[in-house]
């Protein structure tokens, strides 16, 4: 009995992630090696690499590669450098900190879905009406633009900033963090020693701060690559016709949706992205240690 | 209620990194009924794995528990009907004060089961014990350290049980509190006569308030008596030199010809063989004499009010410097050397492995 | 050199003021035209910052001509069995990884990291199979199963568990506590605040699940608030009623912004502590 407890309060977890985590890791690379697989009967006709090359051959997953693509190579360093300077603005004040704190962290919390529907109808132009976003860009002397079934670089700054309006408050509040963090001393002596303040910046602030921040480029990376639900809330559930799918949005559309029924390409894909998140992660850490061997 | 301690003994197998050790090797010893008990020794020495073995949370490797006359060695601790307060006190933080005394009683099941009322009554007894009575509405973290000692000693006992133990229950105290609180334990062991086993490291608080005291080195039990008898008749060097403070000054000697030599002093006749031994003397068993036998060079004199301390050095010790302690009226010339007669009873001899060796009286 | 101190303080409260205007806008603006009436909306060609007559008629539609309220008690009910079923899981484990003894807790809770660097896109696929050919496809179990285990609350509670002195143990089995009763009566209260904040932190990833109830669900009947916002926006009350759409969004981001507004410090500290989103 004692030695069978243990195992009795680990067995609900055990079963579920056997089933829900472990079993798919294996289940999935199956998948991705079935060639001609059936849904309906469940059969398979050979073994190979042919859904990766299809995969890799597909006109949208291309696209949705591109897509993601931009994505993370605009918003990543955009949204990191957005946070800092919010949260270096943030540690400079101390009125109303704990208010601006709050109010910068409320769209985690909202459902991305319906904020989204939002952010589309203030970048829409419609017959109506040009939208509130096309209201300030006249007001100011442009051309409005339909930043929503418009060309394709108006769609992807919309894209944008929807990402980095969502994936800041995780940003600032771990930077504001890492900032309150470090020893008040340290700024202390700089004023003691007359160092300027951008060199207190360079020197003191961001050398103490650069951990978090490589922390934050790294699983900044790795959830702008999984971006999906976000281009979902903006452009709809048919991202292939809107041309703003992402690789993970091509993997449920291949599993299921309007083109659905392919597990196999939905799998060759999944491990395709999961290549890449690996690849750039891996590298990311590199770079970073390589940083921290330099100083 | 008496406990029998038969044979017990506690092995640690063998660890990954660690080699198998024996805590506490087979201990034999009775514990009066309604005595307070003081298990004494350095850290390590198998006190606190007694403590839990006649508590429960350790299962003897080998040996029997009695409680009065039953067997419970094989009784788990949650129905063994023990009180014990640990080192940290170990409160529950996310109760009241309150609760926390109540918590014992609440637990009871089926026949025991207690009326809310009647637990109300004997929480607030056991408080009004301790006199927490007026914090009962706090939580642990809002009390001094001497308080929470209270709550923790409140708990132990709220359910009358048959043992009392505590662990080290005054090292988490300061100075001036642990004199009261140990006070305080005494009172409480006496008004509610529960046999009680005290663990400590610290020997002046095992002897200030047990009835009786165990001193254990390496898990082998060394002298159990009362406090006053193990510390003029210690058992061997171990006990000599762990009672009392400041320590003993212990010295090599050696039996000449029927006569103790240390160093080059001739001190009295002994009726022994001759034989190379240490000599024990406590600080309080030297007379500053000038005719007297034992001669130290004088280094530094210490005046402390009460007493005087004496700082010397002889060729014959195996320490650093020896301490003697005397009257503060006792007058002392200036000079190098310093002269001392010895009273025989404050002083002892052991042998070569440190056992007592008896004296007679009019040697 | 007063001038300029002066003059950088007014540029960073500008800053922040601008981008706390930037967060707030678009509750703003949907607030704003869900009481905004139909005509009046479209009438705007330029879209006007306030409301004249404010009406209530989007959120009686909101709850009339489409079934809001049932895909908010449908997120309710998921949301609190999912979040009440994964804390008795997680409770558990972390219970065994923490306190007690036995042969391989390294190995397997080991194991159990690792599981955390598993990406859910690539498990997503099988599950989905897998809880096709359970039929469960359109059910509350289809919804819920795979939802249930989280890796990283385990790790979480378990550290905290480890923190709790070993002598509150053995001071409870002292005072006649089974090892059933310690978990239940001294360690998880002890623990609370890991509790409450896990119990957060899962409430809002339900609230705001979209994609596996996307995939496990096509009759409306079992549709989750972000499944019925896409269902609103692509065939409720014909694709102009934006006013109407607003209501809906207001009245489903309205649960967790109360969360938010009650519980923001140790939402915002348990999100420090290691969540990410999604």
């Amino acid at each position: 009995m004692k030695k069978v407890r243990p195992w009795l309060y680990l067995l609900p977890s055990l079963i579920l992630l056997g089933i829900f985590m472990i079993y798919p890791l294996f289940d999935v690379l199956v998948y991705s090696l079935q060639e001609g697989y059936n849904s309906a009967s469940q059969t398979y006709s050979g073994i190979g690499f042919y859904n990766f090359s299809y995969v890799l051959r597909d006109p949208y997953f291309l696209q949705a590669v591109k897509n993601t693509f931009l994505l993370v190579i605009i918003t990543v360093p955009l949204s990191t450098g957005l946070a800092l300077l919010l949260s270096l603005a943030l540690s400079s004040i101390k009125k109303v900190k704990e208010l601006y704190q709050t109010i910068y962290f409320l769209p985690y919390v909202t459902n991305t879905l319906a904020v989204g529907l939002v952010f589309m109808i203030l970048f829409k132009k419609t017959p109506y009406s040009d939208g509130f976003i096309n209201m300030i860009i006249q007001f100011f002397g442009g051309n409005s633009v339909d930043f929503i079934e418009g060309p394709y670089w108006a769609k992807m700054l919309t894209m944008c900033i929807y990402t980095i309006w969502i994936v800041l408050p995780f940003k600032v509040l771990i930077l504001t963090s890492a900032l309150a963090s470090v020893d008040q001393n340290l700024y202390k002596a700089a004023k003691v020693d007359g160092t300027s303040s951008f060199r207190t910046f360079t020197k003191i602030t961001l050398p103490m701060i650069m951990p978090m921040i490589s922390y934050l480029v790294i699983t900044g990376f790795i959830g702008a690559f999984k971006a999906y639900s976000d281009e979902v809330a903006i452009f709809g559930t048919n991202l292939n016709a809107a041309g703003m799918n992402t690789i993970v949005g091509y993997v449920y559309d291949m599993l299921y949706g309007n083109s659905g029924g392919y597990p196999s390409y939905a799998s060759a894909a999944a491990l395709i992205l999961f290549a890449i998140v690996l690849t750039i992660t891996v590298i990311n850490l590199l770079l970073s240690t390589k940083g921290d061997e330099a100083e | 209620m008496k406990i029998v301690l038969e044979n017990l003994t506690k092995v640690f197998p063998q660890g990954k990194h660690t080699p198998a050790v024996t805590a506490v090797d087979h201990f034999n010893f009775e514990i009066p009924d309604g005595k307070l008990v003081a298990l004494l020794g350095p850290s390590g020495c198998g006190k606190s794995t007694t403590l839990n073995m006649i508590c429960g949370l350790e299962t003897p490797t080998e040996g029997k528990i009695f409680f009065g006359d039953e067997d419970i060695t094989n009784v788990p601790v949650e129905n063994r009907d023990v009180g014990m307060v640990f080192q940290s006190y170990a409160l529950y933080p996310h109760l009241t004060v309150k609760q926390n005394i109540m918590f014992p009683l609440e637990n009871k099941k089926g026949k025991e089961k207690l009326g809310k009322q009647v637990i109300e009554e004997k929480a607030m007894k056991a408080a009004k014990l301790v006199q927490i009575d007026s914090l009962m509405d706090r939580k642990p973290s809002a009390l001094s350290g001497g308080q929470q000692q209270r709550v923790a000693i409140a708990r132990a006992l709220v359910k009358q049980p048959k043992v009392l133990l505590l662990d080290e229950p005054l090292s988490n105290l300061d100075a001036r509190l642990r004199l009261s609180t140990r006070e305080e334990i005494r009172r409480i062991q006496q008004e509610t006569g529960v046999t009680t086993v005290f663990v400590t490291h610290d020997q002046e608080e095992a002897m200030s308030i047990s009835d009786l005291m165990v001193v254990m080195k390496d898990g082998v039990l060394q002298q159990m008596d009362k406090p006053q008898e193990i510390y003029d008749n210690p058992v061997n060097l171990f006990v000599a030199k762990f009672l009392g403070t400041p320590a003993i000054n212990v010295l090599h000697g050696k039996i000449e010809n029927g006569k103790l030599v240390i160093g080059k002093n001739v001190i009295f006749n002994v009726d022994l063989p001759d034989q190379n031994v240490s000599v024990g003397i406590r600080p309080e068993g030297l007379l500053v004499d000038e005719n007297g036998p034992f001669v130290c060079s004088l280094q530094k004199i210490e005046k402390l009010g009460r007493d005087t301390s004496v700082i010397c050095t002889h060729e014959g010790m195996q320490m650093d410097h020896m301490r003697i302690v005397v009257p503060s009226e006792t007058k002392i010339e200036n000079s190098d050397t310093i002269r001392f007669s010895l009273k025989p009873h404050k002083l002892y001899l052991f042998d070569e492995s440190e056992n007592r060796i008896a004296l007679e009286e009019d040697a | 050199m007063k001038n300029k101190h002066l003059l950088k303080k007014i540029c960073i409260h500008v800053f922040l003021a601008f981008w706390a205007l930037v967060v707030l806008f678009p509750f703003y603006w949907m607030v704003l035209t869900s009481f905004k009436s139909y005509g009046s909306y479209n009438s705007e060609y330029i879209p006007k910052l306030f409301v004249s007559s404010p009406t209530l008629e989007n959120y009686i539609s909101a709850f009339s001509e489409v079934n809001l309220a049932g895909y908010f008690g449908n997120t309710v009910l998921f949301t609190v069995i999912t979040t009440g079923v994964m804390l008795f899981v997680t409770i558990l484990a972390a219970y065994a990884f923490a306190r007690l003894k036995f042969k391989g807790k390294n190995i397997v809770f080991t194991l159990f990291l690792s599981l955390m660097m598993i990406p859910n896109e690539l498990v997503v696929i099988t599950n989905f199979v897998t809880i096709t050919n359970w039929n469960l496809r359109n059910t509350f179990m289809g919804l819920i199963l795979p939802s249930i285990t989280s890796v990283f609350y385990i790790y979480l509670l378990k550290e905290n568990f480890e923190q709790v002195p070993e002598e509150l143990y053995k001071a409870a089995k002292v005072d006649g506590l089974s090892d059933w009763e310690y978990l239940w009566k001294v360690l998880l209260p002890v623990c609370s605040p890991t509790v409450v904040t896990i119990t957060i932190l899962k409430v809002i990833e339900c609230w705001n699940s979209y994609v596996w109830p996307r995939l496990i669900t096509d009759n409306e009947k079992y549709y989750l608030v972000s499944n019925g916002i896409q269902e609103i926006r692509e065939n409720g009350f014909g694709r102009e009623n934006i006013p109407a759409m607003m209501a809906a969004v207001v009245v489903i981001s309205i649960p967790l912004i109360i969360l938010f507004l009650l519980f923001h410090n140790k939402i915002m500290e348990g999100v420090k502590r290691g969540g990410t989103k999604g």
